[in-house]
């Protein structure tokens, strides 16, 4: 058990070392590479603002994510029960996916500003596809034993969803959203580049513009552990619906 | 009047322009309490016929009658017990077995203890609270049976329930089977493409044709008292069986 633990630390730490190492041999500048104890006291020195822009980017990420489950769920829903509704936004919502959503970024900012609600749009723009698509998926694989055995206890379409479909597809949902949390930061991130006043992304910004590399280092690595820790959140929704998932290996 | 009336029914399915006839003319009706079979050939219209009788399929032409009443829809005074067990992998045993009385409205007391009941009467009480994985198919099948019978229906439908299962597995299932049978008096229209199994278990076996589908010959077998394996070697099982293959175009210098 501890190899679980000590196998990774060893990794990190060979990680720095290279990193350290090759800074010194090449007595490479701070403005373009710090020292890993620079990026260390960075992080440690300013983790207030850290902390605050973190804050922001945070909610952005969050917020967008809900919206676009809030959204996603229910049309999925309306797809997978209807051959129309499905016949018509299906394709449309598999070709969709296919355009960089980056691309769109600045149209969105031109539209909502640079507030949070552009940020929003842009983490449901890219948040909302794996869901939509991963639970009409899940939906649709419902199997068919199982809704004839509802419909032949004359089960409303209520109780069909969810006491059959809905548990069925909750490991798809679950895929879809863990791809859609890690989107959803990537999403937000970019909002702030493309027009903004704070954020995680903003400050590695700003803070690359005035040559204070350490700071965009620290900014960096506060977006991995905030990425992380937003993956980790979706992991444990996972954990606490067990019971209600087929077991790991025996899966759909 | 018989329970079960089957009255020339008919099936056409549309695969684009071309029609198929999966089900012609299919007749055959049964009392209260019978064993029934369904025997033929992959393909002929078995699990078509199984169906339309359950109401979640319509049929082209003719007429289905259960119990004095017209079939037009799904009525839930059956059990359906599919090829698959088809489980709930989120549900535990009692939960799946318990899932017809909530889709009903009346998962009380009396449901719990019934389910108790069917569970132990299919050596399953001690399996209750585990998950559908953690059961060996056999195992598996039994539960999707007693999820059948949890709401005490007087017809039992079964589209090969016991096809993916190993000898053995099968042969003590179908001595399960009987037993239930007895138990809960159901009457049981039963698909199959084993003739031996078919012959063992019925009290009638219908023989299908190839496609479309007809009737093609009724066996009536009747024994004194329950069955066991011993039947499987007396000259009556013989006889049928060889009646059976005859129907069913086995024989040579038959059929051709």
């Amino acid at each position: 058990m501890t190899g679980r633990i000590l196998y990774p630390l060893a990794g990190v730490v060979i990680l720095v070392a290279v990193w350290w190492g090759y800074c010194i041999a090449f007595n490479v500048q701070t403005a373009v590479l710090p020292t890993p104890d620079k990026v260390a006291t960075a992080f440690v020195d300013r983790f207030d603002l850290l902390l605050s822009e973190g804050w922001v980017t945070l909610q952005e990420t969050v917020l967008g994510f809900a919206l676009a489950l809030g959204i996603g769920l229910p049309l999925a829903v309306a797809i997978a029960n209807s051959r129309r509704l499905n016949l018509m936004f299906y394709p449309l919502l598999v070709g969709l996916q296919s355009v960089p959503k980056v691309a769109l970024a600045p149209i969105v900012l031109v539209w909502l500003g640079t507030g949070l609600e552009s940020k929003l749009a842009i983490v449901w723009l890219v948040a909302f596809f794996p869901i939509i698509i991963d639970t009409a998926a899940g939906l649709k694989s419902t199997p068919r034993e199982l809704v004839e055995l509802a419909r032949s206890l004359k089960a409303s379409p209520w109780q069909l969803f969810y006491k059959v479909q809905f548990p069925a597809a909750l490991p798809f949902v679950l895929t879809g959203a863990k791809v859609a949390i890690t989107l959803a930061v990537i999403g937000a991130v970019i909002g702030e580049f493309m027009g903004s006043s704070a954020g995680l992304g903003y400050l590695l910004l700003s803070a690359t513009s005035q040559l204070n590399t350490p700071l965009a280092f620290a900014a960096l690595f506060a977006l991995s552990f905030l990425g992380m820790a937003v993956y980790a959140l979706v992991e444990l929704v996972e954990v606490l619906l067990a019971p209600w998932l087929p077991p790991k290996g025996h899966g759909h | 009047m018989a329970f079960v009336e089957i009255e020339n029914v008919r099936k056409v399915f549309r695969v684009g322009h071309a029609e198929i006839v999966a089900l012609d003319e299919a007749s055959l009706s049964f009392e209260e309490g019978a064993f029934v079979s369904l025997l033929g050939p992959s393909g002929c219209g078995k699990t078509t016929l199984l169906k339309i009788v359950s109401g979640l399929l319509d049929r082209t032409a003719g007429t289905v009658r259960v119990g004095g009443t017209e079939v037009t829809g799904p009525y839930s005074d059956y059990g359906f017990v599919f090829q698959q067990p088809a489980l709930m992998p989120w549900r535990n045993v009692r939960d799946n077995v318990l899932f017809p009385m909530e889709i009903l409205g009346r998962r009380d007391a009396e449901a719990e203890r019934r389910a108790g009941e069917l569970l132990a009467l299919t050596g399953l009480a001690s399996f209750a609270g585990v998950r559908p994985h953690q059961l060996s198919g056999g195992m598996q099948q039994r539960v999707s049976l007693c999820r059948a019978l949890i709401h005490k229906p007087k017809l039992l439908l079964m589209d090969e329930p016991f096809g993916a299962l190993d000898e053995f597995t099968r042969l003590e299932m179908n001595d399960l089977l009987l037993r239930i049978r007895d138990e809960t008096k159901a009457s049981v229209l039963f698909v199959t493409h084993s003739i031996s199994e078919a012959i063992y278990l019925s009290d009638k076996v219908v023989v299908f044709s190839r496609r479309p589908a007809r009737v093609k010959e009724e066996i009536l077998i009747s024994t004194d008292g329950p069955r066991s394996q011993e039947f499987r070697f007396t000259s009556q099982f013989t006889e049928a069986e060889r009646r059976a293959s005859e129907a069913l175009g086995l024989l040579h210098g038959e059929e051709h």
